[in-house]
C-alpha cells in the first residue's frame, strides 16, 4: 500500500515528539532543539534531510545539535580532490561526506560541535542565527572577543576563525547549519585539508582557506558540551521556550520512517564522488624507469566522477600501440578511483602478453596514474 | 441516488451536456448516476470535464480521475488515447509560460546555476525540483510551479542567474481550467487491464467522499473493497479492514489479472437493470501492481575488464577434475595452532594449509604453475609460487597473491594473507598485490557450495575451488563408521599443456598433504 509519506510522517514525528516530558510545554511551542545521539556524520546529514523534506516548519523551528567522528565534508557543488587529501583520509580512515548545503569543506571531529537552524524559506536569516550564537558565547565567557564578519564566519580574537556556515533553500524550507571549534585536532585539520593533486581545473565552488583556532585554547575550561548547553539555552530563551534538548536516534526509522534510505544514499559513491561538476586534470607524470627519467603529460576530463576523455602522452612504442589503446579504452567511463582503477588494469594485464618489461612497465605507468586520484 | 433538482430534470434518453458550473456543485457520485452509460456520444467530453474539475477540487490529483474516467465506458478509454493524440498536435498550441526565479532572501539578487535537473522537452509536475543554484554558501533548490513541458533552459551550468529573470520556459497545458494534460491522459498506477475490469464490473461504487479520499491517498480501488454499509456503501472502515488484510500479504506479481468466477456477494452490485447485463468472470485476488522498471546500464572499468578476462579464459580448453577430502585431521591440527597464532596477532584459517600443500604439490608437478604464450608456441614453468586466492568484494572478484609461497612458512602466508584480506575489503589493494599470480585457488565453500567448475585464470593454466567442509559418515579402515569433515575440491586445467594423470597426480598428492598434515613436514623446504 502507499501512504502519502510526508503527510504521515510529519504526524508521526510531531507526535511523537509533542508527548509530554517533564516539564516541556506541549501546546504553543514555536520551536524545538534536538540532539543527535550519533557520531555518524551520513546518519546526522540524512537527519538534517529528513528534518528539510518532512517537517511542517511553519508550525515550529528546529535547532538541531550534533556531532561527527573525524570526517571531511565538502559542499554540493565542491570537488573533493581539489579541497582535501584523499589518499590520508583513505589511510586514516576519515570517512569523506558530501553535504546538500552550499558552501566549503570542513573537518569534523568530537571537537567540534554543529548546529543546524530549520525555518521556512520566509523566515531565514543567517546573521540572526549567528549572533545568537556569539551571545550565547558571550553569555558563557564574556570576556572571548568573538564577532561576525560579512562572510557568516565567526572570528576570535579578530584573526581565527572558529566557524563556518553553510546553508540550504528548498521549496518551502530552509535551513542554516554551522561548525563551531571547540576542541578539534588542528593538526590532522589542516593536514587533510591539504590537496596533493595538482593540475586540477574546475568550477566547483572553492574553499576558502583560513587560519583556525578551538576555544580550548582560549580557554581550556570550555568543553563541546557546555558550549551545546550554552547555544540550546540562547534558543531557548529567544524563541520562549522549555531549555529542554530532545535526544533524537537517526537510525530509528519508526520515528523517521524513510531516515535509513537517506543515510544510505548519501554514502553511495554516486553522490559522494559522482556529483563532483565536470573538472579536467592536466598533469606530468615522472616515472623513473630504468637509468632515465620519463615525463608523460596526462590529461582527463572527468564528469560525474568518470573519466570521460583520457590521454596519456608516451613516448612512441613505449607500450605496444594495441595495449595503450586497451587502457584507454578502458579507462574511459570507468571510475576515477583508485581502487576501480587498480582493479581494472591488473585484470586487463592478464590478456596482455605475458612479457616481463612489458608488465613492469605497465605497472608503474599505471601506478602513477593511479597516484592522481 | 442524488436529489439534486439538476438530475431529476434529466429524462433517460436524453442527456444535454451539464453545465461545468452545475457540474461543479455537485458530488461525484450524484455526476456518474445522472450520466449513465447511454449517454455514449457525451461520455467522452463530459466525463474528461467532470474528472478535471474534481482534480482540481481535491488537490491529490492522479487515481480519482481515472476511476472516473474508467467507470464509464470503453469510449472513454479510446478518448485518452485520441486525448493523447489530441495533445500531440495541441503541443504548439500550448502557453509558454516563463518560470521566473524567485527571490532568495537576504537580499541576493544574483546566483550561480550548479546543476540541472531536467532538459528541454522533459515535463514537470508541480513541485519537481527543476535546478539547483547557489549564492555565497547557500545552496537553493528550485522547484517548479507548474505542471508542463520544458522549453527552453535559459542558463547553462555555472551561468549567473538573475531573481526576478526568466529561468526556464514552460509550456503548460491550452485550455483553461484543466490543472495538467498529464492527468487526463496519464492513468497510474493501474494498468490497461485494470481499467477494462473496472469497466467490465460496471457497477457504482457507493462511498462519501471522505472514504474516497482515504481509498485514494492508499491507492486503494473502491470497486475491491467490499461494502458493508447501507445498499453495499463502502465505509470507512471497510477500507481500514482492506488495508490490514493487505499489509503483509505479499503476493507475486502477476502480469495479467487472473480470470476467477465471479464472487458471489463481495462486490457492491447494485440491483440495478443495467448491472445485470455485465456478469462477466471478474478476477479476486488484486494483482500486485509491479512499478519497477529494467535498468540498462553501460559496462564500464572493472566490469570491462572481467568481460575481457572471461572472454580470454574461454579459448582455453578446460577440463575438470574432482575429489574428496577428509579434512578431519586437518580440523584438529587447526585448533591446536589457531590459539598460537592469535598470540602472534595472526588468524588462522584453513587456506594456509591448502596454500602450502599445492606449493609442495606444484614442486613435483611445474607445468601447473607454467604459462602458455598467445601462440601456443612456448610454455614458461614460473619459479615463483604466486597462488592467487580468490576474494569476493564489492567490486566483484579480486584475486591478489601470495609471493614465492615455496619459501613461505605457513605462518607466512598466513599473516600475509591477513594483510590481503584487510587491504581488499578496505579497497586498498595495490598493483604489485594483483598481478603476478602463477596458480589461484578459490575458497568458494566459506559462501556455500560443494564441487564446482572453476574458471582458469589467464595466463595460468590451472585452478582449485574448494567447497565447504561438511560433516558426513564415513567409513575407516576397520569398517566403522565415523564422523568426517569432508571437503570437496574442484579442479579445472588447460587441456592443451596438462594431462588428466597430471592433474589427478597433483590433486592425488595435495589430498594427502591436507588429509595428513604431518606429511608435510618431510617435504617443508
Amino acid at each position: 500500500m502507499v501512504l502519502q509519506p510526508s503527510l504521515k510522517n510529519c504526524f508521526r514525528l510531531s507526535c511523537v515528539l509533542r508527548t509530554p516530558k517533564a516539564g516541556f510545554r506541549s501546546t504553543a511551542s514555536e520551536a524545538l532543539i534536538i540532539q543527535s545521539v550519533s557520531n555518524d556524520v551520513y546518519q546526522n546529514l540524512a537527519v538534517e534531510d529528513w528534518i528539510h523534506d518532512h517537517m511542517d516548519l511553519e508550525k515550529r523551528q528546529v535547532l538541531f545539535l550534533w556531532r561527527n567522528s573525524p570526517a571531511v565534508v565538502i559542499g554540493r557543488h565542491q570537488n573533493p580532490w581539489q579541497e582535501c587529501n584523499l589518499r590520508l583520509l583513505r589511510q586514516k580512515n576519515i570517512k569523506l561526506a558530501r553535504r546538500r548545503s552550499g558552501g566549503g569543506t570542513v573537518y569534523h571531529d568530537l571537537g567540534n560541535i554543529n548546529l543546524t537552524f530549520f525555518t521556512t524559506r520566509k523566515k531565514y536569516e543567517r546573521m540572526e542565527n549567528l549572533k545568537l550564537v556569539v551571545k550565547a558565547l558571550k553569555a558563557l565567557r564574556p570576556q572571548l572577543d568573538i564577532h561576525v564578519t560579512d562572510r557568516y564566519d565567526i572570528l576570535l580574537d579578530r584573526h581565527y576563525k572558529i566557524s563556518g556556515t553553510a546553508a540550504k533553500l528548498g521549496g518551502t524550507s530552509a535551513y542554516h547549519h554551522c561548525t563551531l571549534l571547540c576542541n578539534a585536532d588542528k593538526f590532522v585539520l589542516s593536514s587533510v585539508l591539504k590537496s596533493p593533486y595538482k593540475g586540477l581545473k574546475s568550477n566547483a565552488t572553492p574553499s576558502v582557506p583560513a587560519s583556525v583556532k578551538n576555544l580550548f585554547e582560549e580557554d581550556p575550561s570550555l568543553t563541546s558540551e557546555m558550549l551545546l548547553d550554552a547555544i540550546a539555552k540562547e534558543y531557548a530563551t529567544q524563541h520562549q521556550i522549555d531549555h529542554h534538548i530532545t535526544l533524537i536516534n537517526p537510525a530509528d526509522e519508526t520515528l523517521l520512517p524513510g531516515i535509513n534510505n537517506k543515510t544510505k544514499e548519501l554514502q553511495t559513491w554516486e553522490w559522494v564522488y559522482g556529483k563532483t561538476p565536470k573538472f579536467s586534470v592536466s598533469t606530468c607524470l615522472n616515472m623513473a624507469y630504468k637509468d632515465s627519467v620519463l615525463d608523460i603529460k596526462v590529461n582527463m576530463d572527468v564528469k560525474h566522477g568518470r573519466i570521460e576523455v583520457c590521454n596519456i602522452d608516451l613516448p612512441e612504442q613505449w607500450l605496444p600501440p594495441a595495449l595503450y589503446s586497451k587502457l584507454v579504452k578502458s579507462l574511459t567511463g570507468s571510475k576515477f578511483c583508485p581502487n576501480e582503477t587498480t582493479t581494472l588494469v591488473t585484470t586487463l594485464l592478464r590478456v596482455c602478453p605475458q612479457d616481463d618489461e612489458l608488465h613492469s612497465r605497465w605497472n608503474l605507468l599505471c601506478e602513477n596514474m593511479i597516484m592522481l586520484m | 441516488m442524488s436529489n439534486h433538482p439538476f438530475c431529476e430534470e434529466i429524462l433517460p434518453n436524453v442527456r444535454p451536456k451539464p453545465h461545468l458550473a452545475q457540474l461543479k456543485t455537485m458530488s461525484p457520485r450524484s455526476v456518474a448516476s445522472c450520466l449513465g452509460e447511454e449517454a455514449e456520444p457525451h461520455l467522452a467530453t463530459i466525463s474528461v470535464q467532470v474528472c478535471i474539475h474534481r482534480v482540481r477540487w481535491c488537490s491529490s490529483i492522479r487515481v480519482i480521475k481515472s476511476k472516473y474516467v474508467c467507470v464509464f465506458d470503453k469510449s472513454a478509454l479510446k478518448f485518452s488515447h485520441q486525448q493523447r493524440l489530441f495533445r500531440t498536435s495541441a503541443v504548439s498550441c500550448g502557453q509558454i509560460v516563463q518560470f521566473k526565479l524567485s527571490d532568495i532572501g537576504e537580499g541576493i539578487t544574483e546566483v550561480t546555476v550548479k546543476e540541472w535537473y531536467i532538459k528541454e522537452g522533459d515535463s514537470v509536475s508541480q513541485f519537481d525540483s527543476i535546478c539547483e543554484v547557489q549564492s555565497d554558501k547557500a545552496s537553493v533548490t528550485i522547484t517548479s510551479r507548474y505542471d508542463g513541458i520544458i522549453r527552453k533552459l535559459h542558463y547553462s551550468i555555472d551561468d549567473i542567474a538573475f531573481v526576478g529573470k526568466p529561468l526556464v520556459d514552460i509550456e503548460i497545458d491550452a485550455s483553461k481550467g484543466f490543472a495538467s494534460e498529464k492527468d487526463v491522459v496519464e492513468t497510474p498506477p493501474m494498468s490497461h487491464e485494470e481499467h477494462t475490469h473496472q469497466e467490465i464490473k460496471g457497477h457504482k461504487t457507493l462511498a462519501t467522499p471522505a472514504v474516497r479520499r482515504l481509498a485514494m491517498e492508499n491507492n486503494i480501488k473502491l470497486s475491491e473493497v467490499v461494502g458493508t454499509g447501507k445498499d453495499n456503501r463502502i465505509l470507512k472502515e471497510d477500507i481500514l479492514n482492506y488495508l490490514a488484510k493487505q499489509t503483509g500479504a505479499i503476493l507475486p506479481p502477476s502480469p495479467k489479472a487472473e480470470i476467477v468466477p465471479p464472487l458471489p456477494k463481495s462486490e457492491t452490485v447494485p440491483a440495478t437493470p443495467k448491472d445485470k447485463a455485465r456478469k462477466i468472470p471478474v478476477p479476486v485476488s488484486r494483482p500486485i501492481v509491479f512499478s519497477g522498471k529494467d535498468r540498462t546500464e553501460p559496462v564500464t572499468g572493472f566490469q570491462k575488464a572481467m568481460v575481457k578476462t572471461m572472454s580470454a579464459a574461454l579459448k582455453i580448453p578446460h577440463f575438470g577434475y574432482c575429489d574428496e577430502i577428509d579434512l578431519t585431521q586437518l580440523v584438529q591440527l587447526r585448533e591446536e595452532l589457531k590459539p598460537l597464532a592469535e598470540i602472534r596477532g595472526i588468524k588462522l584459517s584453513f587456506m594456509p594449509f591448502f596454500i602450502k600443500a599445492a606449493s609442495l604439490g606444484l614442486l613435483q608437478y611445474p607445468i601447473l604453475n607454467a604459462s602458455l604464450d598467445e601462440n601456443c608456441q612456448n610454455v614458461t614453468y614460473k619459479a615463483s609460487h604466486n597462488i592467487g586466492v580468490a576474494m569476493d568484494t564489492e567490486q566483484g572478484l579480486i584475486v591478489p597473491n601470495v609471493k614465492n609461497v615455496q619459501v613461505c612458512s605457513v605462518f607466512d602466508i598466513a599473516s600475509e594473507l591477513n594483510r590481503l584480506q584487510s587491504l581488499g575489503s578496505a579497497g586498498q589493494l595495490g598493483t604489485s598485490d594483483l598481478t603476478g599470480g602463477t596458480f589461484t585457488l578459490s575458497n568458494i565453500g566459506t559462501i556455500g557450495g560443494t564441487y564446482a567448475k572453476p574458471v582458469i585464470l589467464p595466463p595460468e593454466v590451472a585452478i582449485g575451488a574448494l567447497g565447504k567442509i561438511q560433516v558426513v559418515p564415513r567409513f575407516n579402515g576397520q569398517g566403522e563408521v565415523f564422523k568426517a569433515q569432508i571437503m570437496n575440491v574442484s579442479w579445472s586445467a588447460d587441456h592443451r599443456i596438462i594431462d588428466g594423470a597430471t592433474m589427478a597426480r597433483f590433486s592425488n598428492l595435495w589430498k594427502s598433504y591436507v588429509e595428513n598434515p604431518a606429511s608435510m613436514l618431510l617435504d617443508l623446504k
